[in-house]
């Protein structure tokens, strides 16, 4: 193993030729620092190697030693509420080591080694434990118990000798087991797990609940569900991030995985600030004790951003197979995308769709399709749900990543230019958005909600179809022109579109609403729609009902009514009533 | 390691040269050409395959010949020197004096292509630079630590808002007492004149000598274009990070940078991604953007304002669009509103500073800064529609209501956006002036205002 030595380099691609050590996707250190690569194609001549940090200053000649096993991540304790590159090295240890600036070659655990876990083993001697089974679980941080699996790569069998209760490091043997070779294994509180490798489960289940986000246009117009996969396309400025970040924020998952994939630096250091100050609405916790950060910013190694989605990923798998449900937001597989294709153009491989390689499709099926709703080895139910933005050149949403990334989502929120230009967020574009969720999630909302929930949403639907055919007439005659009945729908579509897709994530109220409040103003904007409607119906000129103010005070309902107090909507109705009476007295007096 | 020297080459092709027979190269290592008629030049290593090695000149293969050019190689990337001395001194590309004085005495030598900020290390920017201008401060803001870039055409004033905003954001950066900042301005490709404009500009105003010069004009080398960025922002670092001092790098045009590392891209025959940029493009921007921040262990900053021509207006133009997606917001400026005579031309609808939000408000500028700022926008959007709609129908049939956007569109433009090169607004003024401007607008309009902030402002406020 020890004559492999460098052969060519060029940029992130190095090269050993004429050996038959390697196996395809073995991680491999590179040179004297000891860099991390893994084997990414051999054939008889070269081994080629993509090589996770900077290659300046290494030099042909120099040795490249293989680990053995492929690209792995360890698995236990220690990583919630951490931040993490793309080959999980913990950033707060780097920073200890080579400062504000990373430095090379610093191969540091992704566990904090001399931490005491107060582990509680959960097998007792004698007894089976197969893979994936639970032993011993421990207390993670305030919000999250971790659960220790027998990893899924062992084998299982016979428990012959436990540790006691007790604090325990990640490297301490808890148990021991003997396998069916009559081996005795020796099982601590971490595990390793190959990155590109799914991890197994006991069954797939049917998606059935929503991912509750707390968001309007999401949980209302195109909702999500838990286990299931969403993209979010926009050009820059739309809000991409935003969004992700209101999800990250609100939404009713356990755990938060957050990628940031080539993404800016101070959106990272934003996350890191702000979910520390904030409170899980539903725990009382911090929010940072539910969330993992991966960070490669865009100026980091371009092959560590490639591997950063695999990395995140296999955390969700590790969580969801304790029992979670855990959120994915990956900002931007466009950028995971583009990694892939500056490698493949290194590896002079034959480019398909703009540069882009021909195994694109394929790679962002394999990613999309990890997501899932779960009864796991260990007969937990949980899940994976995978939020992707999607950063397309040129906001031009036919390029490969999003035309491919379509194909294998369900869900999908257009963001638009225009609506950000005017300062209308989320900048979902309700027209182009759509959620293939509607048949799975019927029975819920049906249920929880009561049956008028979904009918009232696709009154909204129909509402703003119709202003937007409205619209290109009124473009070329004015709105003065228009009967009534469709100047009433214009206005209506305003209030829907200020009054309830709009959404403040700054303000108290705002940022988060609940299903139930979603209801209440919906319920209240069609209200005052249908008592108008009928009104005109009986030839009250609309001038004359437009000018009550009641219609912009709709568009403000959201900021007057906390999610606590929704018994207050009935002021509104009572007003509106009151309105209404008075108007249908007077068409009787005359 | 070891210093080697080599002679003769295998191929040349464009700014690229070939070597073989070569060992103990190293990658992305600096070499030293020697060239037949006794000059020198300098090359990095880009490729290394076995013992042949693949090395781009920054100067350019002029009378390069394949035999008798002695290489030399350094062992070391390319580093420059670094000291307080550089302010109010002139570089060429590669971190040459080119100002006729001496060479600087180093304090230290850093290598150009710096290292990633760790992203725990930074602090967030909240901190708001008043730049004067009312359309930047109250509905883009320039925030300490930010990099925002302007997207601007040939033929726009985008060098005359760079020099207004550093002679502004000057005085706000100093209002401390403190003599802290200075100015890191590199040229990559523009037009000697345009050079010289921000020289004398930065006299007049007198602060040349706290100004770093990186000089590469269009007729310079292309190779020393791509590492002319690189040089002024090592420089920046320094200057932030190791002297506490708040730097502001304007980095012109970005434009030429990205042709020049297409230029280059092709020469290595490399596969094009789009418009013939390499499929790197977005990568090699964002080490040079991405080197804006404020690192938490360090007094100083380093703000971007680099600035962008695009190719016949397009703001699709992989240039702007790559740009875009790294920087935290843009100004663009727009040619209808140059052409009626509005400076400076902030097209304000595509412009963004995504640090914004928390950098304005209670605390940093007032409180009604937000709510504000998010109205007339909103209300300058309609303005926009209402327009459109009058060329078809005619400004005569519009709604009451519509009237009353006409008017405040054009107030808005008027008295808003336009102010002279020398007017500095303080953020007060600016704010006061957006509310007299909503005053023209009916109150149900104001949908995007808090309704107690209405109450205070609304119709108060009188500065038309």
């Amino acid at each position: 193993m020890l004559d492999n030595r460098i052969f060519s380099i060029n940029g992130p691609i190095v090269k050993v030729k004429n050996t038959k050590d390697f196996s395809m996707m073995e991680m491999v250190h590179v040179g004297k620092n000891k860099i991390i690569g893994e084997v990414i194609s051999v054939d008889e001549e070269y081994t080629t190697i993509q090589v996770y940090e900077t290659t300046t200053g290494l030099s042909p000649g120099e040795f490249v030693y293989g680990a053995g096993m492929p690209l792995f991540a360890t698995l236990g304790p220690g990583i919630m509420s951490n931040v993490f590159d793309g080959i999980l090295r913990p950033l707060k240890d780097m920073e200890k080591i080579s400062g504000s600036f990373i430095g090379i070659g610093s191969n540091i655990p992704s566990l904090n080694l001399n931490k005491l876990y107060n582990v509680s083993v959960e097998v007792s001697v004698n007894q089976h434990i197969s893979p994936g089974e639970i032993y011993a679980t421990c207390q993670e941080t305030e919000s999250i118990v971790h659960r220790c699996m027998l990893s899924p790569a062992l084998e299982g069998g016979i428990v012959k000798k436990v540790a006691s209760n007790g604090k325990y490091k990640v490297t301490d043997t808890i148990i021991e087991i003997e396998d069916k070779n009559k081996n005795l294994v020796e099982i601590t509180l971490c595990q390793k797990w190959p990155v590109r490798k799914t991890r197994p489960v006991k069954k797939r289940c049917k998606i059935s609940k929503p991912l509750i986000t707390g968001q309007r246009i999401i949980d209302t117009m195109f909702p999500i569900a838990k286990g299931g996969t969403a993209a979010i396309p926009g050009g820059f400025g739309t809000g991409k991030t935003m969004t992700q970040h209101a999800i990250a924020k609100w939404c009713d998952a356990d755990i938060i995985i957050y990628i940031g994939c080539g993404e800016r630096g101070n959106e990272i250091t934003q996350v890191l600030e702000e979910f520390s100050e904030l409170i899980d609405p539903r725990t009382k916790k911090h929010l940072t004790d539910r969330t993992v950060l991966i960070a490669n910013t865009s100026n980091m190694p371009v092959a560590a951003r490639e591997a950063s989605i695999y990395t995140g990923i296999t955390i969700a798998e590790y969580y969801r197979d304790m029992g979670y449900h855990v959120a994915i937001m990956a900002d931007s597989t466009s950028r995971w995308a583009e990694a892939l294709r500056e490698l493949s153009a290194r590896l002079e491989e034959m480019p398909a769709e703009e540069g882009f390689p021909a195994y694109l499709p394929s790679r962002l099926s394999q990613f999309y399709e990890r997501a899932g709703y779960v009864q796991t080895l260990s007969n937990k139910e949980g899940s994976i749900t995978i939020i992707g933005a999607v950063s397309p050149q040129g906001s031009d949403f036919s390029e490969p990543v999003t035309q491919n990334t379509k194909r294998f989502v369900r869900c999908f929120w257009a963001l638009d230019k225009a609506l950000a230009y005017k300062r209308h967020y989320p900048a979902i574009n309700w027209m182009e958005s759509y959620s293939e969720y509607d048949e799975d999630l019927k029975e819920f909302y049906n249920e929880n909600l009561g049956e008028d929930f979904l009918n009232m949403r696709n009154r909204f639907s129909n509402i703003l179809a119709k202003e937007r055919d409205l619209l290109e007439i009124v473009k070329l005659i004015g709105i003065d022109v228009l009967p009534d009945e469709e100047q009433l729908i214009i206005e209506i579509a305003k209030i829907i579109r200020i009054g309830f897709l709009q959404q403040n994530a700054f303000h108290k109220y705002d940022c988060y609403v609940t299903l139930e409040k979603q209801k209440c103003i919906m319920k209240t904007i069609l209200y005052l729609f249908d008592k108008t409607l009928d009104l005109i119906r009986k030839e009250v000129p609309f001038t004359i009902l437009k000018d009550n103010g009641i219609f912009s005070k709709l568009c403000k309902i959201k900021y007057e009514i906390d999610n606590e107090n929704l018994e207050r909507f009935d002021e509104y109705i009572k007003e509106i009533d009151k309105f209404f009476k008075e108007q249908a007295d007077n068409i009787s007096l005359h | 390691m070891s210093v080697i020297r080599h002679v003769g080459l295998k191929t040349i092709n464009g700014p690229i040269i070939v070597l073989d027979n070569i060992k103990n190269a190293s990658f992305d290592e600096l070499v030293k050409i020697h060239v037949e008629n006794g000059t020198t030049r300098q090359g990095k290593i880009v490729q290394i395959d076995g013992e042949r090695v693949v090395v781009q000149v920054f100067e350019g293969t002029q009378n390069l010949s394949l035999e008798n050019t002695k290489i030399h190689f350094t062992g070391k990337p390319l580093e420059i020197p670094l000291s307080t001395e550089m302010l109010g001194r002139v570089f060429n590309g590669s971190g040459k004096a080119i100002d006729g004085l001496e060479d600087i005495f180093a304090d230290t030598y850093r290598d150009i292509n710096g290292s990633a900020i760790n992203p725990i290390s930074r602090s967030y920017p909240r901190n708001f630079i008043q730049t004067g201008i009312s359309s930047i401060d109250s509905l883009t803001t320039l925030i300490r630590g930010q990099k925002l870039p302007i997207f601007s055409e040939a033929g726009l004033p985008h060098n005359k808002l760079a020099v207004q905003i550093v002679k502004h954001a000057q005085i706000s950066g100093n209002a401390g007492g403190d003599n802290n900042f200075c100015i890191v301005f590199a040229a990559m490709g523009v037009k000697n004149d345009v050079a010289d404009y921000f020289k004398t500009k930065f006299e007049e105003s007198g602060a040349l000598n706290r100004v770093v010069m990186f000089l590469n004009l269009s007729n310079d080398p292309i190779i020393e274009r791509i590492l002319t960025p690189r040089c002024a922002l090592t420089a920046a670092e320094y200057l932030a990070f190791e002297k506490g001092m708040h730097v502001l790098v304007i980095l012109t045009d970005m434009t030429s940078y990205a042709e020049a590392v297409r230029e280059f891209s092709s020469s290595k025959g490399e596969i094009p991604g789009r418009k013939g940029y390499p499929g790197y493009l977005y990568s090699d921007l964002a080490q040079i953007y991405e080197r804006a921040g404020i690192v938490k262990y360090s007094k100083g900053s380093v703000t971007q304002i680099p600035i962008l021509t695009m190719p016949n207006g397009d703001i699709t133009n992989p240039v702007p669009d790559l740009t875009g997606y790294i920087t935290e917001g843009q100004i663009v400026l727009s040619k209808e509103l140059n052409k009626n005579g509005i400076y400076p031309p902030v097209a304000i609808l595509p412009s963004l500073s995504r640090l914004m939000k928390d950098g304005i408000g209670q605390g940093f500028t007032r409180h009604d800064h937000k709510d504000l700022a998010s109205q007339l926008f909103a209300s300058y959007a309609k303005v926009h529609e209402i327009r459109a709609l009058a060329s078809v129908i005619g400004e005569e049939e519009l709604s009451k209501t519509d009237k009353a956007y006409i008017n405040f569109g054009k107030l808005f433009e008027l008295k808003f956006l336009n102010q002279k090169d020398y007017e500095n607004r303080s953020i007060e003024q600016t704010l006061n002036l957006g509310w007299s401007l909503l005053a023209l607008l009916p109150k149900e309009e104001l949908d995007r205002i808090d309704a107690k902030l209405i109450e205070d402002f609304y119709g108060k406020v009188k500065v038309i």
